[in-house]
């Protein structure tokens, strides 16, 4: 590994100095000349028709501007090509509590407000779905006129190998049941937005959005308005975690508005409105049936997933291939079954959450990995370290998985916990669990299918000695600019305070797809290493004939060009770039980042691919009163294969704040819904939209972490670094339902843990029942076939050989057509084998 | 952001005033005594009162006496009263239950007063007017019928003050003050078992001061549920005070909060304890007694058969700390934080 001196070491991020002095401009911090605030009337109904909508008395308020209605927005958007199911303003029909009606502008929020509670809307209910068994018993009336059938809005099934044959072959199978209720990612910062008119008449938006391109593209469509005459400028988020990476139809109402009365409009929401915003994680039910021999080895998983989508279909396409994608990545899994289906219930859409999928079926496999581990008595972190993913290959969905820092990860926290001596060992009422995980380093593949890059850097060098970075990338809170700055400045052998960020303008900046799918660091990282090895080659030639040395000879470092072979005779790096300025002009680089292409060529093949993936294991040491139920979660050991830490200040800081979600989902998170009696109502509302009844964990509940970092570089990632933004937040989870099993002996088979669970498994046990609380069994779905895909090891070659004629892409671009992240396919290339066998 | 409604603010400078302004129209008229609780509510719809009457401005009001017991003025702030070492020696539990309200930055702006008077929660009512419309509304506000139980004629809505059960059990009085003058009465009287009417405070009558007995030979201690160490309104909660003779209980009280629409007086529970010895049968028998007498309904955190489970556990805790148990391993587990009882009230054993 080359010295270096920015990477790798501990450093205050560049943003942190106007972070704590609270000089950070959020969204919401805009304030402009003649600037206009808007609120949105929502729906009080959870499914209905709107029949009338009636604006007339919000109009004549004095102060009002102007009052919207659906009828301005008459086209769709969303954030797949293939869902485009939302209009900023319902139209026909609103289909959860809190899904905007109309919107009015005011001089001020409170006149704004005012008026909007003078609004009449009459509405024609129609029957209320409130929960997945709902929708697939019940097709009619249908929430969306689009999607599989009925209310069902996809289901998928895929099939890698002959999986009865190694389920029959095994020693034995498990068969489990587990459900994952839904969480929401409650950012600190609400939604903001703030658009105007520029000067010259074209469509600027400021909002807290951490996908600014989407957020282009949407505009340019509901809109009907070119692209080139919008610009997004995502302000630094405070906090998003997948809650703000869908277009949002308050963005699309203020950019209207800002239209229509030429002021700038802002809209900054409520708690509340955050909570029907939502996009969070999908509760999902799920059956696991692993075959496995004696001696530890997987020999094939049936998986089935049920997704309650919620009322639009946001990210969940992606999300039901997601809760099925990475089982592999972490185990030696020679042959799978997955079949996911997602449907739609009157309640706030579902989307990403940190870990988009995975964290849901990665509860169910860790979990009953503990279950198969006590079964064949055999310790779960040595069962573990038995069955993980040969490194380096294509697993049987063909994912492509690099560096593989598993075992390592599961030997030090087993290590460092003192694993052996406590587990099974510890007194009645403490316990331990083990859980791994892995996460992808970016999404392979764009939303929007096309040829073009992920991110794109540019750098601007000058007399000043200072370098201008720019890149599409948001900062939102996980420290993206810092990792741009610090690459760049690495590269240059120049300081980081040396570096200027200019990110997310849409105007400003090429294009970063956004922050999502933990993609930065990896795709930006790249694209920015190549623009700074370019402006690096700029000045090496003219340095090097003044200095009369080859360039290779070159050292580019504390801030100076100068002779490796005799480090005093050099330039700084200001004079440096006036040399290089004078002999070539004007200097300016750029750097760019396409992933690999993947290796599946079957529809649904193309969530799940990743340049590289990232590995954690976690030990959760938990107390728990027997009598109670009640919990406490004491320590939590974690390590992390990183690849390479950039900032490993950082690095730890997204370890621990992924221990802390983790814990707020293990132990108390909770989207619930209330439903009233059906006879008096039917009324279905978000149970507790407030940061005081929706509960998330306090400092005071934090336990103690210990964090550890392994680095073995990827070659993919910049200096070898993969993603850490998601991937531990995954074993939190299941570590602490199976630290429950190690301290009380009974299984909570459900996400969260609470006590009171926990007192009912108790309850059973002492009836003489199963020790267990969860979900008793999977829905009847009737899946369609399975798409069959022979595995690379048996011979395969990425196809599916039951695959009907795959759509051209011009249609699917036209229409609704293409899955995300889904090759609609081009006549599949022939070219080399991208078959790799395993060892 | 959501905004408060319009309302006309009054600060008074005197006791006087403030029930001179609190006369011209009780009904529409609510005191601000911190707001912590009254603001939000407003800004939600909950509470639309017409005037607001702000009792910062009376100093008097923050002050705390001592004499026969203390006097606690009804202004003055919960993290003055955890900051007086007077409360923390002689009356841990009162110290405990304050020091468990909301996070710091709440205790810093609310009252004695205002804990006390707080208005009753539920999970039907504390949601702003959109989402109550949604429900059609409830009968505590704007609507006609009670979501927790449809059938119930009266509101069910949880008393969630900490403060009241415990100065109830230690013994403690409120002065009510109006235009037509002052009156005492004792902790156990401020309150009624209806979530709307859960005050018998009479709408002319400000609050102005509590008045807790002297607390030689007393021990004292708050034992709270609720889901994290911070923030949480209690969903359940044991207040206990006890006077010793040596080993011997001579006088007992046990309080139940948050699982009734007012603070519950466990009588028949503390009357088992009553002249004994606290043994851990005893105790055991008294938890159960209590827990016999709660009514948690669905309209707080937490399921209600598991939360009247607790009871029994919190009032088992409460008494075994008051008999002098290390309790602080426990106490850790559920506060998620040490809540010590001063050494020199343990050292009254």
């Amino acid at each position: 590994m080359k010295p270096t001196r920015v990477i790798g070491q501990p450093r205050r991020r560049v943003d942190g100095r106007a972070k704590v002095t609270g000089q950070t401009r959020f969204a919401d911090d805009i304030i402009l000349p003649r600037m206009v605030h808007c609120r949105l009337l929502r729906s009080t109904q959870p499914h209905a028709r709107i029949v009338t909508v009636d604006t007339g008395k919000a109009a004549q308020v004095d102060g009002v501007h102007l009052v919207l209605t659906g009828e301005s927005f008459p086209i769709s958007y969303g954030i797949l090509p293939v869902s485009h199911d939302e209009h900023a303003l319902c139209r026909d029909k609103v289909r959860f509590v809190g899904d905007p009606v109309a919107a009015v502008i005011a001089r001020d929020e409170m006149t704004a407000d005012l008026a909007v509670n003078l609004i009449d809307v009459t509405y024609e209910p129609l029957r209320t779905f409130a929960s997945p068994a709902d929708s697939l018993e019940h097709d009619e009336p249908r929430i969306h006129d689009y999607g599989d059938h009925g209310n069902v809005h996809k289901a998928v099934a895929l099939q890698f190998g002959d999986v009865d044959a190694a389920l029959g072959a095994a020693d034995h199978v498990f068969d489990d049941v587990f459900h994952f209720e839904g969480n929401t990612h409650l950012p600190i910062e609400q939604h903001a937005a703030i658009a105007l008119k520029d000067p010259d008449g074209k469509l600027v938006i400021y909002s807290s959005t951490q996908t600014p391109h989407y957020l282009h593209r949407a505009l340019a469509k509901a809109l009907a308005m070119p692209a080139a005459h919008i610009r997004v400028i995502a302000t630094p988020n405070g906090g998003g975690f997948g809650g703000k990476s869908d277009p949002f139809n308050h963005e699309i109402v203020v950019a209207k508005a800002a239209l229509l009365l030429d002021r700038p409009v802002k809209i900054c929401l409520n708690r509340e409105e955050v909570f029907y915003c939502h996009r969070g994680r999908h509760p999902v039910t799920m059956r696991f049936r692993t075959g496995i021999t004696t001696d530890g080895k997987i020999t094939g998983l049936d998986l089935e997933t049920l997704l309650d989508g919620g009322s639009y279909g946001s990210y969940g396409v992606a999300s039901t291939f997601y809760t099925g994608a990475l089982q592999t990545v972490t185990y030696d899994i020679p042959r799978y079954r997955f079949r996911g289906c997602r449907v739609f219930t009157n309640k706030p859409p579902c989307g990403p959450k940190r870990g988009h999928g995975t964290p849901q079926s990665r509860f169910g496999q860790e979990v009953q990995l503990d279950k198969i581990a006590e079964h064949l008595k055999r310790d779960p972190a040595e069962l573990r370290l038995g069955m993980i993913a040969p490194a380096e290959t294509l697993t049987a969905n063909y994912l492509r998985v690099g560096t593989i820092g598993l075992a390592e990860c599961i030997r030090t926290v087993v290590d460092r916990s003192n694993w052996s001596e406590k587990f099974r060992k510890l007194p009645l009422g403490r316990g331990v669990g083990l859980a791994c995980s892995s996460y992808l380093s970016g999404a392979g593949l764009p939303i929007n299918w096309n040829d073009l890059p992920h991110s794109g850097v540019q750098l601007k060098l000058d007399r000043s000695g200072g370098v201008t970075v720019f890149c599409g990338a948001t900062e939102i809170g996980q420290g993206s600019d810092d990792v741009l700055v610090g690459i760049v400045a690495e590269v240059l052998g120049i300081d980081p305070f040396d570096v200027r960020a200019v990110t997310g303008d849409t105007d400003l900046t090429p294009v970063d797809l956004g922050s999502y799918s933990s993609r930065v660091t990896l795709m930006m990282g790249n694209a920015a290493i190549q623009a700074a090895e370019r402006a690096r080659e700029i000045l090496a030639g003219p340095v090097a004939s003044k200095l009369e040395i080859p360039a290779d000879r070159l050292v580019f470092a504390d801030r100076r060009v100068f002779d490796g072979e005799n480090p005093d005779r050099g330039v700084s790096f200001q004079e440096a770039v006036c040399i290089a300025e004078a002999r070539v002009g004007t200097i300016g680089t750029t750097g760019s980042y396409t992933p690999p292409k993947s290796a599946g060529h079957f529809k649904g093949g193309g969530v799940g691919p990743s340049p590289t993936y990232s590995y954690t294991a976690a030990v959760v040491e938990v107390d728990v009163d027997a009598e109670t139920g009640w919990i406490s979660v004491p320590r939590v050991w974690i390590a992390h294969d990183i690849g390479r830490s950039l900032n490993p200040t950082l690095v730890r800081g997204q370890v621990e704040g992924s221990v802390y979600m983790g814990l707020g989902e293990a132990l108390m998170e909770e989207q619930a819904f209330r439903r009233l009696p059906p006879r008096l109502s039917s009324a279905l509302v978000h149970k507790f939209p407030s940061m005081l009844e929706y509960k998330s964990p306090t400092s005071l509940d934090m336990p103690e972490i210990f964090t550890d970092l392994i680095e073995h570089p990827d070659p993919r990632g910049p200096f070898g670094a993969k993603e850490v933004g998601q991937g531990p937040l995954l074993p939190i989870m299941p570590a602490v339902a199976n630290a429950v099993y190690d301290a009380v002996g009974v299984r909570v088979d459900e996400i969260p843990v609470t006590p009171e669970k926990i007192l009912r498994a108790l309850q059973a046990r002492a009836a003489g029942k199963p020790a267990r609380f969860g979900p008793a069994s999977f829905p009847e779905i009737a899946w369609p076939a399975p798409l069959l895909v022979t595995p690379p090891q048996e011979g395969g070659d990425g196809r599916a050989s039951n695959e009907p004629e795959r759509r051209s892409r011009r249609k699917a671009d036209a229409g609704i057509e293409a899955t995300a992240g889904v090759r609609p396919s081009t006549p599949l290339r022939a070219g080399p084998s991208i078959v790799e066998g395993r060892s | 952001m959501m905004r408060l409604p319009g309302f006309r603010y009054r600060a008074p400078r005197t006791i006087g005033e403030a029930a001179a302004w609190l006369a011209e129209n009780p009904a529409n008229t609510m005191l601000l005594a911190g707001g912590t609780d009254l603001l939000p509510n407003m800004k939600r719809r909950q509470q639309t009162p017409s005037t607001v009457v702000a009792l910062r401005g009376i100093t008097s009001l923050s002050e705390i006496h001592n004499g026969d017991g203390l006097a606690i003025g009804s202004g003055v702030t919960l993290s003055h009263l955890i900051g007086d070492a007077r409360v923390r020696q002689s009356y841990p539990g009162l110290w405990q239950a304050a020091a468990q309200v909301a996070t710091p930055h709440l205790r810093n702006m609310g009252t004695v007063g205002g804990n006390l008077c707080l208005d009753t929660r539920c999970t039907y009512y504390d949601q702003n007017y959109e989402w109550r419309k949604s429900i059609d509304f409830c009968m505590k506000r704007d609507g006609k019928i009670c979501w927790v139980a449809t059938s119930s004629p009266k509101c069910l809505a949880v008393s969630s003050t900490d403060t009241a059960p415990m100065l109830q059990a230690l013994g403690a009085t409120v002065t009510l003050v109006s235009i037509r003058g002052e009156r005492i009465v004792p902790v156990a009287e401020l309150f009624a078992n209806d979530g709307m009417r859960y005050l018998t405070r009479q709408p002319d009558e400000i609050v102005t001061s509590i008045r807790v007995p002297a607390a030689t030979g007393w021990r004292s201690a708050y034992w709270k549920l609720r889901r994290r160490g911070a923030f949480d309104f209690p969903v359940a909660a044991a207040a206990v005070a006890a006077r010793f003779d040596g080993a011997r209980v001579v006088d007992l009280r046990i309080v139940l909060g948050a699982v009734s629409s007012r603070p519950l007086s466990a009588d028949r529970a503390a009357a088992l304890l009553t002249g004994q010895d606290l043994s851990d049968e005893l105790i055991e028998s008294a938890a159960v007694a209590a827990a016999g007498i709660a009514k948690p309904m669905d309209n707080t955190d937490f399921e209600l058969v598991w939360r009247k489970k607790m009871v029994r556990s919190l009032v088992s805790h409460a008494l075994h700390e008051i008999r002098g148990d290390d309790m602080r391993a426990r106490r850790h587990q559920l506060a998620r934080q040490e809540l010590l009882i001063p050494a020199s009230a343990s050292a009254a054993r």
